[in-house]
C-alpha cells in the first residue's frame, strides 16, 4: 500500500511524518469546512433557483401588460417612438448594486434607483397623455420586476460558479490530497518500520557475531584457562620442584591430621601419661607438622634446617599417603 | 469571480429590442446617451443585420457602466450561439418577451439551465 498511489516527495523521517499528519488533519478540517460551505451554498442556490423560475414567469405576464399599455399609447397618440428616442439623454431609471454575503460569497443585488430628470413631459401633450402616463407606470413596474429578476439571475450565475469551484475543491481534497497524504504517511511509517527492523536485525546479527565471538572467546578462554590451569599446575609442579617439600606439605593437609591422629594417640597416650617417651619420639615431627599450619612463615625456614632429614621423611610419607 | 470587480459602477440598463419595447422602456426612463453620443439601446427591425446585433451585444457586455442587458427573446434567438457563450455575471443578461413574440421559457438559456438543475 505504501508504494502504491502518488505521494509527496519527502524523506522518511519522523519530522516529515509529523508534518504529514498535521497536513492530513488540516486537509480533513478544510474538507469538512468546504463541505459545509457547499451545503450552505446549495441550499441558497435551490432557493434562488425557485425564485428565478417564478420571477421569469411573472416577468412574462408583466411584460405582456406593459406591451398592452404601449399598444394603447400607440393607438391614442400615434407613433411616439422617434420622439421618445430623441428625448432620451440621461437615464432616470437606474440601478444600484448592493452586496449580500452568503458564506463568504458576495452576491450582488440590484436595487431600483430613480432619479428625477427628463420625464417626457411633453410627450402626449396633444392627446393620449393619460395612456402615456399609464404606459410609463406599467413599464416602470415591469422594469422593477426585471431588475429583481436580474439580481436573482446574477446571484444564480455567481453561485453556480462558486458551487462548482467549491465542489472541485472538495473533490480534490477528498480524492487527491487526502489519499496522497495517506500514502505518504503509510510510506513514511513503513520506511521507519523497515529501518527499525533493519536496525534490530543489525543488532541481532551484531549480537550473534558478538555472541559467537564471545562464545569463541569463552571457549578460547576456557581452553586458555584450562591450559593456564595446566600450565599453572605445571608451573606449580615445575618451578616448585626444587621446593617440593613445602608444596607437598601444602598438598598434604591430611598429613597433619594423620599426624594429629598420630598426635592424638600421643595425647591419648598422654592421657595414658606416656608423654615423655613419645614426645621425644615425635619431637622431630612436630616441627614438620606445624609447618602445614603455619605454612607461609615456616615454609622457608624449616627447609634449610632439617632439609635432608625431612626430605627423607616426607618423601617416604608422601609415597605412603598420596598413593 | 472576476465578476465581482467594480459592479458598484454599473447602474445602467441597456436594451436590444424592437421599436415598441424600446419605446416603452425609454418612457420608463432607462435611456442614456453618454458624452461620446453612445446610446444604451439598439432598435432592431427586420432590416437590421445580425452582425450589427452581435456588435451591439458585444459592445453592451463590454461596457463598464451597464448592469443589466435586456434583449428581446426573438432577437436573442438570432444570435443564440453568442448568447449561449455568454457566461459572465455582469452585466446580467435578461431575455424579455416582446409584443409580437410571447415569452417562451423553453428558449431562455438561463431558464434552461435552471430547469436542467431541477431535473425537469
Amino acid at each position: 500500500m505504501s508504494g502504491a498511489g502518488p505521494r509527496e516527495n519527502v524523506f522518511a523521517t519522523r519530522m516529515a511524518l509529523t508534518n504529514m499528519k498535521l497536513r492530513l488533519k488540516g486537509a480533513e478540517t478544510g474538507h469538512s469546512l468546504l463541505a459545509k460551505k457547499r451545503d450552505a451554498l446549495a441550499t441558497r442556490f435551490r432557493a434562488i433557483l425557485k425564485k428565478v423560475d417564478e420571477a421569469k414567469r411573472k416577468m412574462g405576464r408583466v411584460m405582456q401588460l406593459a406591451s398592452f399599455s404601449m399598444a394603447e399609447v400607440t393607438y391614442a397618440t400615434g407613433d411616439i417612438s422617434y420622439l421618445v428616442q430623441e428625448q432620451a439623454k440621461l437615464a432616470t431609471f437606474r440601478v444600484k448594486a448592493t452586496q449580500e454575503n452568503v458564506s463568504g460569497v458576495l452576491l450582488p443585488a440590484f436595487e431600483v434607483d430613480r432619479v428625477s430628470g427628463s420625464d417626457f413631459n411633453l410627450t402626449g401633450l396633444g392627446r393620449g397623455g393619460q395612456q402615456v402616463l399609464r404606459a410609463k407606470e406599467a413599464y416602470a413596474k415591469a422594469l422593477e420586476t426585471l431588475v429583481e429578476l436580474a439580481s436573482l439571475q446574477t446571484a444564480f450565475t455567481i453561485l453556480d460558479e462558486v458551487i462548482r469551484a467549491t465542489n472541485r475543491r472538495v473533490n480534490a481534497i477528498e480524492h487527491v490530497i487526502i489519499p496522497r497524504l495517506d500514502n505518504t504517511i503509510k510510506y513514511i511509517i513503513s520506511e521507519l518500520d523497515e529501518m527499525d527492523r533493519e536496525e534490530f536485525f543489525r543488532q541481532v546479527v551484531a549480537c550473534n557475531n558478538c555472541a559467537k565471538v564471545q562464545g569463541k572467546k569463552k571457549r578460547d578462554k576456557q581452553a586458555i584457562t584450562e591450559g593456564e590451569a595446566n600450565d599453572v599446575q605445571a608451573l606449580q609442579v615445575y618451578p616448585t620442584e626444587p621446593q617440593n617439600e613445602p608444596n607437598q606439605e601444602v598438598e598434604l593437609p591430611d598429613e597433619p591430621n594423620q599426624e594429629t591422629e598420630l598426635q592424638d594417640e600421643p595425647n591419648q597416650e598422654t592421657g595414658l601419661q606416656d608423654e615423655p617417651n613419645q614426645e621425644t619420639e615425635f619431637q622431630d615431627e612436630p616441627n614438620q607438622e606445624t609447618k602445614p599450619q603455619e605454612q607461609s612463615d615456616q615454609e622457608t625456614e624449616p627447609h634449610d634446617e632439617p632439609e635432608e632429614a625431612s626430605v627423607d621423611l616426607l618423601s617416604s610419607r608422601d609415597a605412603d599417603i598420596i598413593f | 469571480m472576476a465578476a465581482h470587480t467594480s459592479f458598484k459602477d454599473r447602474h445602467l440598463i441597456a436594451v436590444i429590442g424592437d421599436e415598441d419595447s424600446i419605446t416603452g422602456l425609454l418612457l420608463a426612463g432607462i435611456g442614456h446617451i453618454d458624452e461620446h453620443q453612445k446610446k444604451n439601446f439598439l432598435i432592431v427591425d427586420s432590416k437590421t443585420q445580425i452582425s450589427t446585433i452581435e456588435a451591439a451585444f458585444q459592445n453592451f457586455t463590454e461596457r463598464k457602466d451597464v448592469a443589466i442587458l435586456l434583449i428581446n427573446q426573438h432577437i436573442a434567438e438570432k444570435i443564440r450561439p453568442t448568447v449561449e457563450r455568454y457566461q459572465q455575471a455582469f452585466p446580467t443578461l435578461l431575455e424579455i418577451p416582446s409584443k409580437d413574440h410571447p415569452y417562451d421559457p423553453e428558449k431562455d438559456s438561463v431558464l434552461r439551465r435552471v430547469q436542467k438543475l431541477f431535473g425537469e
